[in-house]
């Protein structure tokens, strides 16, 4: 017998399975919490935070990433809130410049619709070359973790980090597979390669500098 | 390829080939050869049975790797809170002058690979840099190339 | 030498240590510390040991090269014992004089600190004023061991609480000594060991294990590498107790490979643990098993993190992860971690030793002890600190630093490193306690204090925190990451001189979304700095913006480099050692700078002779036309 843990979200009094996450929970009783890095066959990264929710606990309240905030008992979750919707709101504005190329689609779209974030805002301070990519990583962690082919990968630190292919490996397994192209939020993957040349995509061009 | 593997199958084996042990593999293999070619990557990954994309997020994740052949000099700077409150921006820039590269570069002919550091601990004898293993402060800005003499 | 199996045996091998010394014999110790090595105490040494050879001294006055002693700006450092006569700024040279006064009892005057104020010789290491306001209860060892001798570290009763801990207490016991000393945690957050240890214990999972953060990757903090470097022993002791309370049979050591003495030294110390048996199997017949591994870090501020850290121990990118479980419960391989900092663990055999009521009689009400600060800077006594909690920024700055040299201005003391602020002169009589300080914007942090005066731009300074984080950011979660490049963006304009008004709302707005959902405490504290010097010094940020001016005369596309014509004597030293020919003039004709050709490199202002004093900094005002041609008046003596 599982052990039911009781939270109230957005006003709704839920029972949860313990070890569920309030994402999953909040799925349950039909509230959608939007998500740029969640796929449900990946573990949880927690990289884009637009899963943040304010959490209250003890008469204290904390902002925390639904996606990865296990149930607690008693606690009461808000998915929306004016904290909430100008951290979501922000993160789109933020990430907007790095799209700029290909535009603002499908899912960046709807949240900067749903939540009035001007795309522009940021577009001065952003001194380098759009590249048309988030970092979530759901690429990365489907190839490693679903596919295990571990053809593309992650390199660099911080505003250098990047998505890259591993030639080598990708020409054995991405003609066939291609189901990275699927998760991509912003539609990178399926407009810069076709699974067998990766153009200003590989780890060459990463170390080279060209990325 | 023969001298690439036997290189790595020696330090895997120090460290009984325990895939916790990456990071200080290529540590040991990089002082060893200065720097970590692409080959010697794909030899560390087949050996410890770690897949090539974890290899590279490492070798690029932190700053000690060099994925590129160094110079025969490297000459780094200090830019800890202490040695920035000092003026080692002066130094920095000033080395850059001299030398004609920015921080992570190595000069054309190979003599110098320059570098910013976040902290080498002698902040009381900062603005501090290191050349090899030579530390040289506190200094100004008109000693920077008095320094570099040593080195022709 | 064979293991040491028994309590019995450990306390018999201590007295026969300390029988064969004789505390009156002679000797000369040589501070060897990173710090001092660099400034030659490489080369004190071997002509010390030149001289005793070659006087034939060599059976009669001992030579110890020790840890780091603190006073690191007056290095390198002697201390003779039995006298404790403290020889400061000790140069080769100066071998045979030291020898020749041990050999004749004779105090060599020349080489003693002098008061700056009453030029007053002082002997002793300890009447020091740099010296004397401190409590060196951790970090005063340092000055007695050789850190690769393990017989130093006995013969100060190394291991006797350790001995005390296995022999005497049961885990829990030892737990509950830790909780009641009510220690908090080093290395920045404060958090109760005893309580995180405690966590660990009772978490689900085996096996359990302790971990030590040597990352130290604040930059201006050195503490640990030198409490790594010049006693590690202590680090391990402290250590293998911890280990024993939680339960915990194997332990880690993360230690950043920038820091090659404390690596050396650390495993010289472990290996020697292991002969004498204080690590292996059956610690001195306890029955306690217990190993440490050493893992060196490659260069990445954010692998300090607690998550990070497991992450790096398991061989992958150090990078955080959302811990919205503790360590203590899922750590190293999801299994209870206790991660705690190098100063913790060594604080560790003293309370053990001498209880935890002594430990709470030290401090103040919420921070008991001591702490070790790195006070560096614009400064006089630049040097490794250690003080109880509870005493004022103030005295720190001036009793103990000397204050800020050269007759500036102080201006504010930066701690907490990047997750910290800057703390201005109104608050100088805060005390150092992890509530106060956090309660002005601010945090103890790892024990980083950087002192500032009227040259440091504080605009430039919160740019350089940013830029920092940006380039030690893992780059995994967007507030940070993209954060960071906005806040780096805008400070850049504004210290260039192209910062709008509105931007500083901007700064605030990112600012607070970082703080929010940042995946970690890197990118949550990043904004710190910049939230605090535009509270406590916005009067910078709008003499950058309004008035293109910056009242510290730094950032470089503010100022103008100007020789005052009336103060000029044509000496030339500026002009040929300007590296782009900028400065024209001749001799007997005043040098002025054609500011076209100026890089603002700075050259010309350090090399000016102190008494012209000629060269200045002008920022915000028109820089007056130059007056070529015009003849030098020589000022009368």
């Amino acid at each position: 017998m599982e052990k039911l843990v009781s939270l109230e979200i957005d006003g709704k009094k839920v029972k949860a399975r313990e070890g569920m996450t309030v994402l999953e929970a909040a799925k349950e009783v039909g509230i959608e919490i939007p998500t740029l890095c969640y796929h449900e066959k990946l573990e949880p990264y927690g990289a884009c935070r637009i899963c943040c929710v304010e959490v209250e606990k003890g008469g204290r309240t904390q902002v925390v990433a639904s996606c990865g905030y296990p149930v607690e008992e008693g606690v009461k979750v808000k998915t929306r809130s004016k904290r909430i919707d100008q951290i979501r709101k922000t993160i789109i504005e933020l990430i907007a410049p790095s799209l700029s190329d290909g535009g603002v689609v499908g899912k960046v779209r709807e949240l900067a619709d749903e939540y009035g974030a001007d795309t522009s805002m940021f577009m001065s301070s952003f001194k380098a070359t759009p590249t048309r990519c988030i970092l979530c990583g759901q690429c990365v962690r489907y190839c490693s973790e679903v596919v295990a082919a571990n053809a593309i990968g992650f390199v660099g630190r911080g505003v250098e980090r990047r998505v890259v292919f591993l030639p080598e490996r990708a020409s054995r397994f991405c003609p066939t597979c291609r189901e990275c192209y699927d998760v991509c939020p912003t539609g990178k993957i399926a407009a810069e390669t076709d699974g067998s040349i990766f153009p200003e995509f590989s780890i060459d061009d990463f170390l080279s500098g060209r990325m | 390829m023969i001298g690439i593997s036997g290189i790595v199958s020696k330090i895997v084996d120090k460290y009984q080939e325990d895939r916790d042990m990456l990071i200080q593999i290529l540590l040991d293999v990089q002082s060893g050869l200065g720097w970590l070619p692409k080959e010697v990557l794909t030899e560390i990954g087949k050996q410890l049975g770690v897949p090539l994309t974890r290899v590279y997020q490492v070798a690029t994740y932190y700053k000690a790797f060099s994925l590129a052949p160094r110079g025969r000099h490297l000459v780094r700077v200090c830019m800890g809170t202490a040695c920035q409150v000092r003026g080692s921006p002066l130094i920095r820039d000033r080395l850059q002058q001299l030398l004609g590269i920015e921080p992570g570069e190595t000069s054309p002919d190979m003599k110098f690979s320059f570098e910013t550091v976040n902290c080498l601990g002698c902040c009381a004898k900062g603005p501090v840099i290191t050349v090899d293993d030579a530390y040289y402060g506190p200094l100004g800005v008109s000693d920077v190339d008095k320094v570099l003499e040593k080195y022709g | 030498m064979s293991r040491i199996n028994s309590f019995a045996e450990l306390e018999k091998l201590r007295q026969e240590i300390k029988g064969k010394r004789d505390p009156n014999k002679p000797c000369i110790t040589l501070c060897s510390g990173t710090a001092c090595h660099t400034s030659a105490s490489e080369s004190v040494n071997e002509a010390l040991e030149r001289e005793l050879d070659r006087q034939g001294l060599k059976g009669e006055i001992g030579l110890r090269r020790t840890g780091c002693h603190g006073f690191c700006e007056k290095g390198p450092l002697v201390v003779i014992y039995p006298e404790e006569a403290c020889y400061i700024n000790v140069q080769p040279e100066d071998a045979a004089e030291i020898v020749q006064g041990v050999k004749e009892k004779k105090i060599i005057e020349r080489l003693l600190y002098s008061d700056p104020v009453t030029g007053e010789k002082i002997v002793h290491e300890s009447e020091i004023p740099f010296y004397k306001n401190q409590h060196r209860l951790v970090f005063g060892p340092n000055r007695w061991i050789d850190p690769k001798s393990i017989e130093d570290y006995l013969y100060i009763d190394g291991y006797s609480a350790l001995a005390k801990a296995l022999s005497q207490m049961t885990p829990a016991q030892v737990l509950e000594e830790i909780k009641k000393a009510n220690l908090r945690g080093r290395g920045g957050g404060g958090f109760p060991a005893g309580r995180k240890w405690e966590e660990t214990k009772n978490a689900p999972g085996e096996p359990k294990y302790v971990v030590v953060n040597c990352d130290e990757g604040d930059p201006g903090a050195y503490m640990d590498r030198s409490l790594m470097e010049g006693n590690p022993h202590s680090v391990i002791e402290g250590l293998i107790i911890g280990a024993y309370a939680i339960g915990a049979h194997k332990g880690f050591v993360y230690v950043r490979q920038e820091y090659p003495l404390a690596v050396e030294n650390l495993y010289i110390a472990l290996k020697q643990a292991e002969e004498y048996g204080f690590l292996g199997e059956n610690i001195l017949g306890s029955g306690f098993d217990f190993r440490v591994k050493v893992h060196r870090g490659a260069g990445a501020f954010v692998s300090g993190e607690s998550s990070a850290l497991m992450t790096a121990i398991e061989g992958k990118a150090g990078e955080p992860r959302m811990k919205y479980i503790h360590m203590s419960q899922r750590g190293y391989k999801e299994k209870p971690s206790c991660l705690n900092n190098v100063e913790t663990w060594a604080t560790v055999p003293f309370i053990i030793n001498k209880g935890s009521d002594w430990f709470n009689s030290i401090g103040t009400e919420g921070s008991k002890g001591t702490k070790i600060f790195s006070l560096v800077g614009k400064v006089n006594n630049t040097g490794l600190v250690e003080v109880p909690m509870g005493m004022t920024l103030r005295q720190i700055i001036y009793d103990i630093g000397g204050g800020i040299p050269k007759g500036r201005k102080f201006k504010g003391v930066q701690t907490g490193g990047p997750s910290g602020g800057i703390i201005p002169e109104r608050y100088l009589d805060t005390p150092v306690d992890f509530d106060e300080l956090a309660k002005i914007g601010s945090m103890m942090g790892s024990g980083g204090m950087i002192v500032m005066d009227e040259d440091t731009c504080m605009v430039d300074m919160a740019r350089y925190f940013i830029n920092f984080c940006c380039e030690e950011s893992c780059g995994k979660c967007i507030p940070c990451r993209e954060g960071l490049r906005v806040l780096s963006g805008i400070l850049t304009d504004i210290c260039e001189g192209e910062g709008k008004e509105e931007e500083l709302q901007t700064l605030e707005r990112v600012a607070e979304v970082m703080k929010d959902a940042s995946l970690c405490a890197l990118g949550a504290t990043a904004a710190n700095p910049v939230l605090t010097t535009l509270k406590y010094f916005r009067d910078e940020y709008e003499a950058h913006i309004k008035d293109k001016r910056c009242p510290a005369k730094v950032c470089k596309n503010l100022i103008n480099y100007y020789i005052d014509p009336e103060e000029c004597e044509a000496c030339m030293i500026c002009l040929r050692n300007c590296p782009t020919g900028a400065i024209q003039g001749g001799k007997n004709l005043v040098h002025w700078i054609e500011q076209d050709k100026c890089i603002k490199c700075g050259i010309c202002y350090q090399v000016c002779p102190e008494r012209f004093s000629a060269v200045e900094k002008l920022s915000g005002e028109p820089v007056p036309a130059p007056m070529p041609g015009r003849e030098v008046v020589r000022k009368k003596e």
